[in-house]
């Protein structure tokens, strides 16, 4: 008899996951579940280039659906998984039927936060930026909406690109963010500082120190109340305040659960027969000495490429640097590394007018050790960082610094 | 129309045609072996780095600044590397071999 890989959560990690197997020679069964009906798309365009274009979602599929059928790769789509139960080897599905499993991977990703601000419930228009249903939405909002305007709250990566596409879009956009600066929780000060002045010089506005703690709804508009008194009128309202994790159904069975699904090196979890992957992960990262959930498209397949060799019986040990990009306008952000715990930074300029000029690097330190690199509009500077915390290489700080020094990974090391 | 050729590092010959997109999206789809194109062919991730064959060079073009650039991630560049996300399919790409980067 065949045995099942069944798969709960048909994104990133869980397809690739499937393709994976059938390339590490796993000839048995593969069936992925997924609450999302439509069949499996790219996210990171979702806040970019496919909510500003009038695109079908065919352009941003993972696969084709015959790409699954020539893998025989079996999709259960808009099928919602309720519980694992582990006593039994199987999952039971919302209608109670159930589905066996000698291997299960939990690749159930993230959730949006919609925060319990008081009034959230009755707004109207108000959409957060997870799945192309999503995206549909607020398209359609957009184009009925005579005034355009939209706020969104919270100044992290989705809420940033988000503006930037609307406002590609013609809307009126206004951003408030609750921290004192933008990105305050992934990047420096001068990260956000660089983000600031580009949003503004695009017109969009940028608002920190905005707690929002109300939301109402009158003469067909939303109204925003903030903390400090101020009140922002919306047609639109985006939430962009972070995710939860989905482990609740690993949680119920008694998987070891942390900030996320806990698994060894090879993405196993406490049950040998169940993996996590993905966004759902909490892992430990070999290059950073430290347990991780990191939220990434990278780290989706590269932890599906280590489940997969695992379940077919190969050596394999995750060990990779995490990367991460966004695009807004026309700037390209590449990021490598983990720059929590850094005490020390170095910015250097490559070319322009400006503390910035239009292209530009932070490099976080602690001490002598680089920690992680953000590049904006300069793919070498993220190449170079990549290569050096890989290897571990020390820097030289100040020639780093010295613009005229030219960026070459010779010129940067003593 | 065009005739596409991948020679993967197991030495594996396989000919595609594809009428649109890019080259990378083509590779993916039909599980070509080494071609990942882990970002969706932003060129933010270097897996999908080929080498054109010598012949086929004048039909790719040169490769951008930032194509450039990033190539550099991998060690195994030369002057006939590409990263087939940026190779947009048309006609004139027809007949093509690429080898698979290691």
């Amino acid at each position: 008899m065949k045995k099942n890989c069944v798969v709960i959560g048909a994104s990133h990690a869980g397809v690739s996951l499937a393709f994976y197997l059938r390339k590490e020679g796993w000839e048995d069964n593969i069936i992925l579940f997924d609450s999302d009906p439509e069949l499996p798309y790219h996210r990171p365009p979702l806040s970019k280039a496919y909510l500003t274009s009038s695109d079908d979602i065919q352009k941003i599929r993972l696969r084709s659906a015959e790409s699954y059928k020539a893998e025989n790769i079996e999709l259960r789509l808009g099928v919602t998984v309720k519980k694992i139960d582990r006593a039994n080897k199987s999952i039971v599905l919302t209608d109670n039927s159930r589905q066996n499993y000698d291997k299960l991977v939990i690749a159930s990703g993230a959730r949006p936060i919609i925060p319990p601000i008081s009034g959230i419930e009755t707004a109207k228009n108000i959409f957060p930026i997870r799945t192309a249903a999503n995206i549909t939405d607020i398209r359609n909002a957009l184009s009925f909406s005579k005034t355009k305007k939209v706020v969104i709250i919270g100044g992290g990566y989705i809420g940033l690109e988000t503006a930037a596409s609307l406002k590609k879009l013609g809307a009126s956009v206004t951003v408030l963010e609750r921290e004192k600066r933008i990105l305050a929780r992934v990047t420096a000060p001068e990260m956000s500082n660089y983000f600031q002045e580009l949003h503004s010089k695009n017109n969009v506005e940028v608002l920190t120190a905005k707690n929002v703690i109300s939301i109402s709804y009158k003469n067909n508009q939303n109204i925003i109340s903030c903390e400090d008194n101020t009140q922002y009128n919306a047609d639109i309202i985006i939430v962009g305040v972070g995710i939860y994790v989905n482990k609740e159904l690993a949680e119920d069975a008694s998987i070891i659960c942390n900030n996320g699904i806990s698994v060894d090196e090879t993405t196993k979890t406490n049950d040998s027969n169940i993996y996590a992957i993905g966004d759902c992960s909490f892992h430990y990262n070999p290059h950073y000495n430290r347990h991780i959930r990191l939220e990434s498209v990278q780290n989706a397949i590269d932890q599906a490429k280590v489940a997969a060799a695992s379940i077919c019986d190969k050596e394999t040990e995750y060990n990779t640097v995490p990367w991460f990009w966004s695009d807004q306008y026309d700037v390209k952000l590449q990021m490598v590394g983990l720059s929590q715990g850094y005490n020390q930074i170095v910015l250097r300029k490559e070319s322009g007018e400006g503390t910035y000029g239009d292209s530009f690097s932070v490099w976080y330190f602690n001490d002598d050790t680089l920690l992680a690199v953000d590049a904006v509009n300069n793919a070498k500077a993220y190449v170079i960082g990549t290569k050096f915390i890989k290897t571990n290489q020390k820097v030289n700080r100040e020639k780093l610094a010295d613009s005229e020094t030219i960026l070459k990974p010779v010129n940067l090391i003593d | 129309m065009a005739k596409i050729t991948f020679i993967t590092s197991d030495d594996e010959k396989i000919t595609l045609e594809g009428t649109s997109g890019s080259v990378m999206a083509l590779a993916v789809e039909n599980n070509v072996k080494g071609i990942d194109g882990d970002c969706g062919g932003v060129c933010s991730c270097a897996t999908c780095h080929v080498h054109v064959a010598a012949e086929d060079i004048q039909k790719t073009g040169e490769a951008s600044e930032i194509e450039l650039d990033m190539l550099e991630l991998d060690d195994n560049t030369n002057e006939y590397s590409r990263l087939c996300c940026q190779l947009e399919i048309t006609d004139a790409l027809d007949g093509i071999v690429l080898q698979v980067a290691k």
